[in-house]
C-alpha cells in the first residue's frame, strides 16, 4: 500500500465509528492449519481451535471493559488452509482496517509478514512462535512477542533445576530443526545459571518405539553421571517414552516431564482460577498455552485502549511499548514489554502433567530492574539491532 | 528472656481486653475460627461451606454472612448456636460483599459472571443484579447508603452503583487489579487498593475522580512483590492501614497527608483486616502462615500472633 492511501482509508473509517458514538477497534487473528506430523508418544489429540478460543474470550473481556468507555472490540479471525497464502490473508485483514493482528503462526510465516505489516502500519502480536531469532536478527519495531521465547522457557527450567541442585544434565535431542533450537536454549541456560550438560545424545529413531521403549530407553540413557535428563522434543515424537524407563532413576524435564510453559490447566493462583473458569464456560475444554498467549495478545490491546482511553492504533502501539505500561495476567506480577526486542516479560510456569510444580523466576535469581529479566535475552545480550 | 515473657503477654492482653470476638474465615479449611478478644485465643471453630472468603456481620451482630465461593452461596451463620442456618441466593462464585446501612441489602460481587447481585437479607430474595466489569471483587457501600461501589479486577475500574436508580452511573479507572474498596467514615473518600498496580487510590466521592495515588517502597522487597489488598481506615480519620499481600507488611498511612508513616511486619501473605469496636486493635489475616496478627493501633506494633486454620482470608470483629 502506498503511504498516501492511509489517510484516505482512515477518513473512510472514521465517520462509521463516529456514527455509532462508539470507537471501534478491530483486532485480527491469523492462523494456518498445519498437517501435523505424527506426535507418536503423546496420547492427546491436537486441539483444533487452540489459540482462537483464547482470543475470543479476550475480545469478550475487552468488550466488557469497553462498554464503560464507549469502546467496541471486534475480532477478525482467519484460518488459512495448509496450502494457502498467509501473506494474502494478512493483506486482507489490513485492508479491513485491522491495525493489530495476533499471529498463531510458525516463525517462518511470522518473518514473512513483518515487512508488509510495517508498510501497512500494523502491529503484529506473535502469540506462538518461540523462536529466539524473531527476537534477535528477525526483530522489527512493529513486532511484539506475547509467547515466551525458547530462551525464556529454558532459563525458567534451569533456575528451578539449579535451585534443586540438579545441576548435571543429560541432554537428549530429537531429530527435528526445532529440537535443535530448544537444545541450544537449554545449553545457553546451563551456562547462564551454572549447570553442566555432561553429555548430549541424539534420538534419531524414525520408528515408533512404543512397544520396545522399555528395552530401548534404558540402553539409550546410559551416560555420564547426571542428576536430570533434559529432553528437546517439541512435537512429542518420543519424549513421553523417557520417564520411568531411564537407566538410572532420574527425573525428566524439558519438552516432556517437568515442562516450562506459559500456561497450565492446574494453575489457579493469583486469580488464574477465574480465567480458567471463564475459559471453560466458553470453550468447554481446558485452556491451553496457545489460548493464554492469544488471550494475552488481545487483552494487551484492550488494556492499552482502556489505559489511554483511545482507540488510535498508533497511540496504542506506542503506549504498549512505553515504560509506564503494565498489565496483570494471572501470574502474580505486572507484565510489560521489553523495549529492546518487543518481548512481553512474564513469569513461566513449571508443570508436570497433572500438577503445577513451580513458577520462575525462582527466588534468589535477582535482576537490578525486574527479576523477570532473568528469563530470556536481557538488554546487553540482545541480538535485536535498532532499525 | 523468660522474665520478659509475662510482661509481653500482659502488653498483648491490654488492647485485646475490649476487642470482643474475632471471626476469621479459613479459605482452605472450610471453617471460621472464633478468637476471643480477651484471651486472644481460638475458642471455637465453625464448619461452613467450601472456600469461605469474604465475611461480614449482620447489623445487630447476631449473624455472620460468609461467602462460600465454591458452593456458590452466601451462608448465614447464627452466632449464638454457631451453626449455618440457611443460605442466601448469592449468584455465582461470591467473593466479597458489603452490607447497606439499612441492614437489609447485601451487595455481592460475583467474580465469575461479571455482575453484582443485590440480596434482600430478611426475605432471602435477589432484588436486582447490575452488570459490571470483568471479575468483580471489592464491594463497599457509602455510610449514607447512596453508593454501592464495586471494583473489577480485569477491567481495572471502580463501578459506582446508584442504589436509588439501581444502576451504574459512573466508572473510575484505577491501577491494575483493584481488590478492595472502603469509604471513609464521613463518606467523602473512597480508598481502593490495586494489587498488581501496587498502589492505593484515594477517590473523591463527590467527583468520583482519583485525587491521590499512594505508592509503597520497602527495603529489600522487590517492587512487584508489593501487592496491596485489604484497606482499613480508622473512624477518627487518623490512619489508613493497607495489607501488602506477599510483601508480608501492613503499611500505616497518615489518612490526612496520605504519607506512608511506617511498615509493620506481620505474617506471610497478609490479606484482609478489621478493627476492634474501640478502634484500638487491628487484626490481619496472614494466608500463607495461617495466622492472625494482632496490632496495637496506639503503639503501632504487632503484639501477638494467633494460629488459625489453613489460608485465613476474611476477618470480622464483633464489638
Amino acid at each position: 500500500m502506498r503511504p498516501s492511501a492511509v489517510p484516505l482509508l482512515l477518513a473512510l473509517l472514521l465517520p462509521a465509528a463516529a456514527h455509532a458514538q462508539e470507537a471501534e477497534l478491530r483486532i485480527g487473528y491469523l492462523t494456518q492449519e498445519v498437517e501435523a506430523p505424527p506426535s507418536l508418544s503423546t496420547p492427546d489429540e491436537p486441539v483444533p481451535d487452540a489459540g482462537l478460543m483464547g482470543a475470543r474470550l479476550a475480545i469478550a473481556d475487552n468488550a466488557t471493559t469497553g462498554r464503560f468507555l464507549k469502546q467496541r472490540f471486534e475480532l477478525d479471525a482467519v484460518t488459512v488452509a495448509p496450502d494457502g497464502d498467509v501473506e494474502t490473508a494478512f493483506r486482507d485483514l489490513a485492508a479491513k482496517g485491522d491495525r493489530f493482528v495476533v499471529l498463531n503462526l510458525s516463525a517462518a510465516a511470522v518473518a514473512r509478514l513483518t515487512k508488509p505489516a510495517q508498510a501497512a502500519g500494523v502491529t503484529l502480536l506473535n502469540a506462538r512462535a518461540p523462536d529466539d531469532s524473531l527476537r534477535a536478527e528477525g526483530c522489527a519495531p512493529n513486532l511484539l512477542h506475547v509467547a515466551p521465547s525458547r530462551a525464556m522457557l529454558a532459563d525458567a527450567l534451569a533456575q528451578y533445576l539449579v535451585k534443586k541442585r540438579w545441576s548435571k544434565w543429560l541432554l537428549v535431542v530429537g531429530r527435528r530443526p526445532e529440537d535443535a533450537l530448544y537444545a541450544a536454549a537449554i545449553r545457553r541456560a546451563a551456562k547462564r545459571f551454572g549447570a553442566t550438560v555432561v553429555e548430549e545424545k541424539r534420538w534419531t529413531a524414525e520408528s515408533d518405539v512404543n512397544r520396545t521403549a522399555e528395552a530401548e530407553v534404558p540402553v539409550f540413557t546410559q551416560a555420564r553421571a547426571h542428576d536430570v535428563l533434559v529432553v528437546a522434543d517439541e512435537i512429542g515424537e518420543f519424549g513421553e517414552y523417557l520417564p520411568y524407563r531411564t537407566w538410572e532413576a532420574r527425573p525428566v524435564a524439558g519438552t516432556q516431564g517437568l515442562v516450562p510453559t506459559s500456561w497450565h490447566r492446574t494453575h489457579e493462583q493469583w486469580g488464574a482460577s477465574q480465567l480458567q473458569n471463564r475459559f471453560k464456560a466458553l470453550a468447554h475444554r481446558p485452556m491451553t498455552p496457545a489460548d493464554l498467549d492469544a488471550w494475552t495478545a488481545v487483552r494487551l490491546v484492550g488494556e492499552a485502549a482502556a489505559q489511554t482511553r483511545s482507540t488510535d492504533p498508533a497511540a496504542l502501539a506506542t503506549h504498549i511499548r512505553s515504560p509506564g505500561f503494565a498489565m496483570s495476567a494471572f501470574k502474580g506480577v505486572p507484565m510489560s514489554v521489553r523495549p529492546w526486542d518487543g518481548q512481553l516479560r512474564q513469569p513461566v510456569l513449571l508443570a508436570a502433567d497433572r500438577s503445577l510444580v513451580s513458577v520462575s523466576p525462582q527466588d534468589g535469581f535477582l535482576h537490578p530492574k525486574t527479576d523477570l529479566d532473568t528469563l530470556g535475552f536481557d538488554q546487553p545480550e540482545t541480538g535485536c539491532k535498532p532499525h | 528472656m523468660k522474665r520478659l515473657l509475662p510482661a509481653l503477654l500482659l502488653l498483648g492482653l491490654a488492647p485485646g481486653a475490649s476487642a470482643g470476638t474475632i471471626y476469621v474465615s479459613n479459605e482452605k479449611d472450610n471453617t471460621v475460627s472464633v478468637i476471643d478478644g480477651g484471651s486472644l485465643e481460638v475458642v471455637d471453630t465453625i464448619k461452613v461451606g467450601r472456600r469461605p472468603r469474604g465475611i461480614t456481620l449482620s447489623k445487630d451482630g447476631g449473624q455472620l454472612f460468609v461467602c462460600a465461593s465454591d458452593d456458590d452461596a452466601v451462608q448465614v451463620v447464627d452466632l449464638a448456636t454457631k451453626k449455618v442456618v440457611h443460605d442466601l441466593p448469592s449468584g455465582h462464585d461470591p467473593e466479597l460483599f458489603a452490607l447497606h446501612p439499612d441492614g437489609r441489602q447485601l451487595f455481592i460481587a460475583n467474580e465469575d459472571s461479571n455482575v453484582v447481585t443485590v440480596v434482600d437479607v430478611p426475605t432471602r430474595r435477589v432484588t436486582y443484579q447490575v452488570d459490571v466489569g470483568v471479575e468483580p471483587e471489592g464491594m463497599a457501600v457509602s455510610p449514607d447508603g447512596r453508593w454501592a461501589v464495586n471494583t473489577s479486577e480485569t477491567t481495572n475500574m471502580v463501578h459506582w452503583i446508584d442504589t436509588e436508580k439501581r444502576a451504574t452511573v459512573d466508572h473510575t479507572q484505577v491501577g491494575a487489579r483493584p481488590r478492595y474498596a472502603t469509604f471513609s467514615k464521613d463518606g467523602r473518600q473512597l480508598w481502593v487498593s490495586s494489587e498488581i498496580g501496587g498502589t492505593v487510590a484515594v477517590i473523591d466521592a463527590a467527583t468520583r475522580k482519583v485525587t491521590k495515588t499512594i505508592g509503597f517502597k520497602l527495603k529489600g522487597i522487590a517492587q512487584d512483590k508489593i501487592q496491596p489488598v485489604g484497606v482499613r481506615l480508622t473512624d477518627d480519620g487518623r490512619y489508613a492501614f493497607v495489607a501488602l499481600g506477599p510483601a508480608n507488611h501492613v503499611a500505616v498511612i497518615d489518612a490526612q497527608t496520605h504519607e506512608v508513616k511506617q511498615y509493620l511486619l506481620v505474617g506471610r501473605r497478609v490479606w484482609q483486616m478489621d478493627l476492634s469496636a474501640d478502634q484500638k486493635t487491628l487484626f490481619t489475616t496472614n494466608g500463607v502462615s495461617g495466622d492472625v496478627s494482632v496490632i496495637d493501633v496506639e503503639k503501632l506494633s504487632v503484639v501477638k500472633t494467633v494460629k488459625v486454620g489453613r489460608y485465613p482470608w476474611g476477618v470480622a470483629v464483633k464489638g
